[in-house]
């Protein structure tokens, strides 16, 4: 069996169509986040991860519903409550007072409940308590991660490659977490830790595609004769050449992906769906966003032969 | 259970390096006592210069175990001041309540704020004059004509002072009924108090209830604020049973310096009271009869046995120097956890079927040789990361199957080049060669860029990103060995026997 045996679709030719459908995506996403910005008062769901803040999970014996649940934690001006998965199983989220223990919180939403619904009716199953501070470093922290990652990345690439190559596949990797944050933004998917680390998976998946693609480019090149060939031509060679491996890897890790979603448990649903959808812009992207890219930046900045004479610097033209 | 620890500095009076100082102590610290405690396995590091993770798998009671680690065993040795506040102080107290809380929330706590007509309410307000004395006394209170006009209405607000009755029997000390404490404490928490206070002088709570005429009390101790000593020259603690009181007390022990300290200290002040404070608390408080050499005994009045064990254990293991806070805890119930780990099993084990399936229908017998390499590199990683300790967390498993991807990715880039090398006519063995001299640079690159974001992940990352950042790194580095030497192996020794020109199953 052989997928896209000999393929040849002009991907590079098509890219104005996939420059508007990533622009439409960027910018929904854009939205997204500002009407979040006026709706919830900031760009995303952040969870107690970042925030501060403390998160109660309790299963109950006897279903009361969610209304009981509130009542007994003070109604309206109360923590946030939410039924999780199960029948009987709540999320209670409660802020953290500046300078309070994180202890007493658990104890108050323990007691309160206990008042309630007597003790013994029900048991606690995930306790999260993160100090204010934990969670305004881990913001920076994360932001310096992708930015230094992007840095690296950019040097690794110019010295391997081209630099070029670098800038493509940089801008490729932040088209897909723009995408990715735009979604987090629009559905209000909860920014918690895994969040973060699927963010940051789909960083590397994307490299990975783009970089796979970008190495039978420079293959190609390289080649006897490349120079006299159309670029674009050949870029869409390059693609078309490693699309059986594009679609089969994807294919792979999407099947995991999809089996973790259906069959794993709730706590990690969220975090397989961000990375389903993660793979997919990140294949998408190391097609029809990282190549183009490449092209984009040629026709800007010449094709970086060394070898031949100097350049004399001029105005760009497209 | 995960914790992250750090040294409590809310005054903000440590230098960082004191921090870092005490960190690294409260590591050695936490170290012995889980030890003694008893769990398998913790996992206690260090996270940057002033945090400290703490990973406890399998804890039945999340409370002992954070009473263990947190109890911080802050042991200091302090002079009771006898004489207690004056009355000064205390109006001083009173009033710094009043401006900073104002009346109407004092009413709203629904207390009995406005005592008695006595001598104190003289001090507080100078008795009818109330508004001029006001202005004064305090330009706090002046600055603020509402309060002052509300104050004149109540002249006798004393919302401190009136919870507090002199300990009677023991000097320096003074009597909250149970219902007040909370409130007192409260008082007590507010900046506006501790300013109020005087300087060298700090009000701590004892830890044992008193009952007198049918009611409970809290005891309230005027120390001397510097500790003369803290606990970090202690030696050795051991619980026991006083037999003529029939009570639990610990005696302790202090190493040869400690000693020193100790006994020129209480030789000087013999006759004072000495207070044993413990995480605050005050333990005991008894009069210094003669100079005491190097041990000493704490009582724990009306405290089950097992109670001064489990302090002997957190004194014996260690005294922290200084006290620590928990910034983040995680604990995950046995139930939810079990079922998220055999749900996530089962995940796991149907997705590497279907990898299983993909790979051998599309491959065929090359796809069946690079399972073998996949199960290698499974292996691979499960060694490395229970080498490392590391515990698989959910975003472990991200990094798992990240790196389960491109294990296969690595063998896909092989095969698929094997295969365009025979399309262009090559012998197979070959073509074998080419493909994975071809694809290996592209393996190379990808694999790189993925490690470096790793390394950065590790960088910056705390606590589950962290792990995702080693097991990921593992991942990677096994991916890399199991594709070129395992799969090439196994490839070799398939095309063993076979003609160079004899087609292969891929």
């Amino acid at each position: 069996m052989r997928l896209f045996a000999n393929a040849n679709y002009k991907f590079i030719e098509k890219r104005r169509t996939a420059y508007v459908v990533s622009a439409v995506t960027v910018v929904v996403g854009i939205v997204a986040m500002l009407a979040n910005v006026a709706l919830i008062g900031s760009w995303q769901n952040y969870g107690v991860d970042f925030t501060g803040g403390s998160l109660v999970q309790v299963h109950f014996n006897e279903d009361h519903g969610v209304g009981p649940v509130r009542d007994a934690l003070g109604g309206a001006s109360g923590p946030e409550v939410t039924r999780f998965d199960g029948e009987n199983e709540f999320v209670i989220r409660a802020p953290l007072d500046e300078g309070a223990s994180v202890d007493a919180v658990r104890e108050s939403i323990e007691g309160q409940l206990e008042a309630a619904f007597g003790p013994g009716s029900f048991d606690i199953s995930r306790t999260e308590l993160v100090g204010p501070k934990i969670g305004a470093e881990l913001q920076q922290k994360a932001l310096l991660a992708i930015l230094f990652s992007f840095a690296l990345t950019l040097i690794y690439l110019a010295i391997r490659f081209e630099l070029r190559f670098g800038m493509a596949a940089v801008i490729a990797t932040m088209h897909d977490i723009l995408i990715t944050l735009g979604f987090l933004a629009l559905f209000r998917v909860e920014i918690a830790l895994p969040t973060v680390a699927a963010i940051l998976t789909i960083v590397g998946y994307s490299l990975n595609d783009t970089i796979v693609v970008f190495d039978r480019i420079r293959e190609n090149m390289a080649a006897k004769g490349a120079r006299k060939l159309d670029q674009i031509e050949l870029i869409d060679r390059s693609i078309n050449e490693t699309l059986p491996r594009t679609v089969l890897t994807s294919g792979t890790t999407l099947a995991v992906l999809v089996a973790l979603l259906l069959v794993g448990p709730a706590v990690i649903r969220d975090f397989s769906l961000v990375l389903i959808l993660g793979v997919m812009i990140g294949t998408y992207s190391s097609i029809f966003v990282a190549s183009p890219a490449l092209v984009e930046i040629r026709k800007r900045m010449g094709d970086g032969d060394r070898d031949r004479k100097k350049r004399r610097p001029q105005a760009a033209s497209v | 259970m995960h914790l992250v620890l750090e040294v409590d500095d809310s005054l903000g009076t440590l230098t960082p390096e004191a921090r870092a100082a005490g960190i690294d102590q409260a590591e050695q610290v936490l170290r012995t006592r889980i030890d003694e405690f008893g769990v398998e396995e913790p996992l206690i590091q260090k996270s940057g210069a002033e945090r400290l993770i703490v990973e406890l798998a399998g804890i039945s009671d999340p409370e002992r175990a954070r009473d263990i680690i947190q109890q911080a065993a802050f042991l200091e040795f302090k002079l009771v001041e006898v004489a207690a506040l004056s009355e000064q102080q205390l109006a001083r107290v009173d009033r710094a309540i009043v401006t900073s809380i104002g009346v109407d929330s004092l009413r709203a706590l629904g207390r009995d704020v406005a005592g008695p007509t006595g001598d104190l309410a003289e001090v507080l307000f100078g008795g009818a004059e109330a508004g001029d004395s006001l202005a004064s006394d305090s330009t706090a209170v002046a600055d603020s004509a509402e309060t002052a006009v509300q104050a004149e209405e109540a002249p006798n607000l004393r919302p401190f002072s009136s919870l507090l009755r002199i300990g009677g029997d023991a000097p320096g000390t003074y009597l909250v009924a149970e219902e007040d404490v909370e409130t007192a404490r409260m008082f007590l928490s507010m900046d506006a108090v501790q300013n109020a206070l005087p300087r060298n002088l700090s009000l701590q709570w004892g830890n044992d209830r008193e009952s007198q005429a049918a009611r409970n009390y809290r005891r309230l101790f005027t120390l001397v604020d510097e500790a003369f000593m803290t606990g970090e020259y202690l030696e050795d603690a051991q619980a026991q049973r006083d037999p003529q009181f029939n009570q639990a007390i610990v005696n302790f022990q202090f190493n040869r310096a400690g000693g020193r300290l100790f006994s020129r200290f209480t030789g000087a002040n013999v006759g004072e009271y000495l207070a044993i404070v413990l995480d605050g608390e005050v333990m005991s408080a008894p009069v210094i009869r003669d100079r005491i050499g190097a041990s000493g005994q704490i009582e724990m009045t009306g405290a089950p046995i097992e109670e001064a064990r489990d302090l002997a254990l957190v004194l014996r293991a260690g005294a922290l120097t200084t006290p620590l806070r928990i910034m983040e805890e995680r604990t995950v119930g046995p139930s939810l956890g079990q079922d998220s780990i055999e749900q996530g099993e089962v995940a796991g084990i149907i997705g590497l079927v279907l990898v299983l399936v993909i790979m051998i229908g599309y491959y065929r017998m090359a796809g069946f040789l690079s399972i073998i390499a996949l199960s290698v590199y499974l292996l691979l990683v499960m060694g490395g990361m229970a080498g490392m300790g590391a515990t698989l967390t959910l975003p472990g498993i991200a990094g798992l199957i990240l790196s389960v991807g491109m294990a296969v990715d690595a063998n896909v880039l092989i095969f698929e080049r094997i295969r365009e090398e025979l399309a262009a006519g090559r012998a197979t063995r070959t073509a074998v060669d080419e493909g994975f001299g071809h694809a290996l640079s592209a393996i190379v690159d990808a694999n790189v860029t993925t490690l470096i974001t790793a390394l950065i992940l590790f960088q910056f990352g705390t606590g589950p990103v962290r792990g995702f950042a080693v097991t990921l790194s593992i991942g990677i580095i096994a991916s890399f060995f199991s594709a070129i030497y395992v799969t090439r192996t196994f490839f070799l020794l398939y095309l063993q026997g076979r003609k160079a020109s004899d087609p292969i199953s891929i």
